[in-house]
């Protein structure tokens, strides 16, 4: 019983990760019927800004609360940027054409993001202060669970929360999710389409940067290519939530993360991928519009 | 003066001509009416003055300022409001977001767009008895309702309407074309395309005929209403009709 809850908690504080890419993933695909595969480089952007700040800057020397809170801002912020540029020079001039160009323009968005990221920052693994949170923890009963992993899945909780607040209680929310169902009509509410396209894109990064910097923390250990990996990891939870679906992407995050953990804990960490992408392609195949899929499948 | 004013319309489905020349123009609080069968080019015309399709010449002023080249949206701001064929309403939205969205420009104004909700509930009481349900869960009647209140959420100077009575019962047909009567008289202009044609020229004061993309009929409707050739196309005998059913 010990070690299992030990696995449910690493599981539950990576899928929270996985859950904020995954739900950029899905907010980007309700909206255009695009999937963003830049989203995990997104991630690995953010992570790279944070630790420019946090290293490179020494922003570690300053108080604590204080550099926490600029590590998250401006990554967010800068990777907002990031997408929106792709949006523009990128995705926008095909967004008419077949879906197989911007498929295959979003792939190579991705490299373009990995290959720019080692042209920066390098390609050497860099480590993110080690020393910058607390290492303690508190025992839950059998389970040892750190201040950091508490704060990390606060953190994601507060972000998802502030999403759906969002989209579901404000007037430019609702007009995202009307998108998603039938633009013209959207169009004649006096809806500025493009705007709500590059919202989606602002907090699919913002997203996405979040849980970079998260990852920095966590692992401490960031390289360029370490979006790749993580992108097909939040896909796979999006799918598996229902892509389209934000509710689906918070839980199919937190499901991979949880897979990924016990595969890790009980297996080895050999088998992670084998499993991870096993579930992709069973639900792809048995279920496509995944297990809270209903709404997709309306929209169709 | 001309609320709306449509001058020589030309727009084109990639090679394909489907309005060849089309003026129209409706004057404050007036209805005006568009007839015309099926690919007619009625919808099309809507649309275009609504900023979905660009044409390829002729002018669009609302007041005297041309909307050819403004997005639907900034065509919505100055004040047009389209309800489309088929209604489009949001179905996986409640009714009351349906009509926030109906309010999306005005929406920093939240006492306006209480305001507004509280008017349309008003007009339309089934919407508030059904407003924390799923669109789409409506009756074919409740979501025409729903699309008339969305479009007028922004308080329109024009309202459009795109076959508002299509595959409704009768008497409920009636019921709609009495509140774009209602709607009117407070002092929208409104622009209704119509199949139901004998309905439609009974609440209209000017109305046209379009064929394949041309104007070929325009007069008061109660001229056209008496009009050999209008009857004989879509009204089917005109007087026999009218006196099977007793329409005030
Ligand atoms: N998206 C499109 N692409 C190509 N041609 C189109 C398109 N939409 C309409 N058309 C054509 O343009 C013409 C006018 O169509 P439109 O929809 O405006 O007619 P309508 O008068 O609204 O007809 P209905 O009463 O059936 O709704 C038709 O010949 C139609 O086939
Ligand atoms: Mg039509």
């Amino acid at each position: 019983m010990g070690p299992f809850l030990q696995y449910t908690v690493i599981g539950l504080t990576v899928g929270s990760f996985y859950a904020l890419v995954a739900l950029g993933y899905t907010i980007v695909y309700g909206i255009i019927r695009l999937i963003n595969f830049a989203q995990g480089d997104l991630s690995m952007v953010g992570a790279f800004i944070g630790w420019t700040l946090l290293v490179s800057l020494g922003l570690e020397h300053l108080p604590l609360f204080l550099a926490i809170v600029v590590a998250f801002v401006v990554p967010m912020l800068g990777t907002a940027i990031v997408n929106l540029g792709i949006l523009q020079f990128a995705y926008k001039p095909l967004l008419n054409r077949s879906l197989l160009a911007i498929l295959i323009t979003a792939l190579g968005m991705s490299l373009v993001l990995q290959n720019g990221s080692e042209l920066i920052w390098g390609p050497a693994i860099e480590a993110y202060p080690p020393n910058l949170l607390p290492a303690e923890g508190m025992f839950l009963g059998p389970v040892h669970v750190t201040y950091v992993q508490i704060a990390l899945v606060v953190v994601s909780l507060l972000l998802m929360g502030g999403l759906v607040a969002f989209v579901q209680g404000t007037t430019l929310g609702t007009a995202m999710r009307a998108l998603a169902v039938d633009h013209d009509a959207a169009r004649l509410m006096g809806i500025n389409v493009n705007q709500v396209i590059r919202l989606a894109f602002v907090l699919g990064a913002m997203l996405a940067a979040a849980s970079g910097v998260m990852l920095g923390l966590y692992y401490v250990q960031i390289q360029f290519t370490m979006g790749f990996l993580l992108g097909l990891r939040a896909f796979t939870a999006a799918v598996l939530g229902g892509i389209g679906n934000i509710p689906g992407a918070m839980a199919g995050g937190m499901l991979i993360g949880l897979l990924e953990a016990y595969t890790t804990g009980y297996l080895s960490g050999k088998w992670e991928d084998v499993i991870v992408f096993g579930v992709l392609i069973t639900v792809l195949v048995v279920k496509p519009t995944g297990l809270f899929g209903e709404r997709v499948a309306e929209r169709m | 003066m001309a609320v709306l004013e449509v001058r020589d319309l030309h727009v084109f489905y990639g090679n394909i001509e489907a309005l060849k020349g089309i003026s129209l123009q409706a004057d404050a609080g007036q209805i005006v009416a568009i007839l015309g069968g099926n690919g007619a080019g009625k919808t099309t015309t809507l649309r275009t003055i609504s900023g979905l399709l660009r044409p390829r010449s002729g002018s669009i002023t609302c007041n005297g300022k041309s909307l050819v080249g403004l997005s639907a949206h900034g065509i919505v701001a100055m004040g047009i409001s389209h309800v489309p064929e088929g209604r489009r309403i949001f179905n996986v939205l409640t009714v009351e977001e349906n009509l926030n969205l109906g309010g999306y420009l005005i929406r920093s104004d939240r006492a306006m767009v209480q305001q507004r909700k509280g008017a349309i509930y008003a007009l339309f009481p089934r919407l508030l008895e059904r407003r924390m349900q799923l669109a789409g869960t409506l009756s074919g009647g409740e979501q025409q309702m729903l699309a008339i209140g969305r479009a007028i959420m922004s308080d329109p100077k024009v309202l459009m309407l795109d076959e508002p009575s299509l595959g409704l019962a009768p008497i409920l047909a009636r019921s709609v074309l009495r509140t774009v009567r209602e709607i009117a008289d407070r002092g929208t202009t409104v622009l209704l395309v119509e199949q139901n044609a004998r309905q439609a020229l009974t609440i209209a004061q000017r109305a046209y005929v379009i064929e394949v993309g041309r104007i070929v009929l325009e007069g008061e409707a109660s001229e056209l209403a008496k009009d050999e050739r209008v009857q004989k196309a879509y009204l089917g005998g005109f007087e026999a009709v009218s006196s099977a059913s007793p329409e005030p």
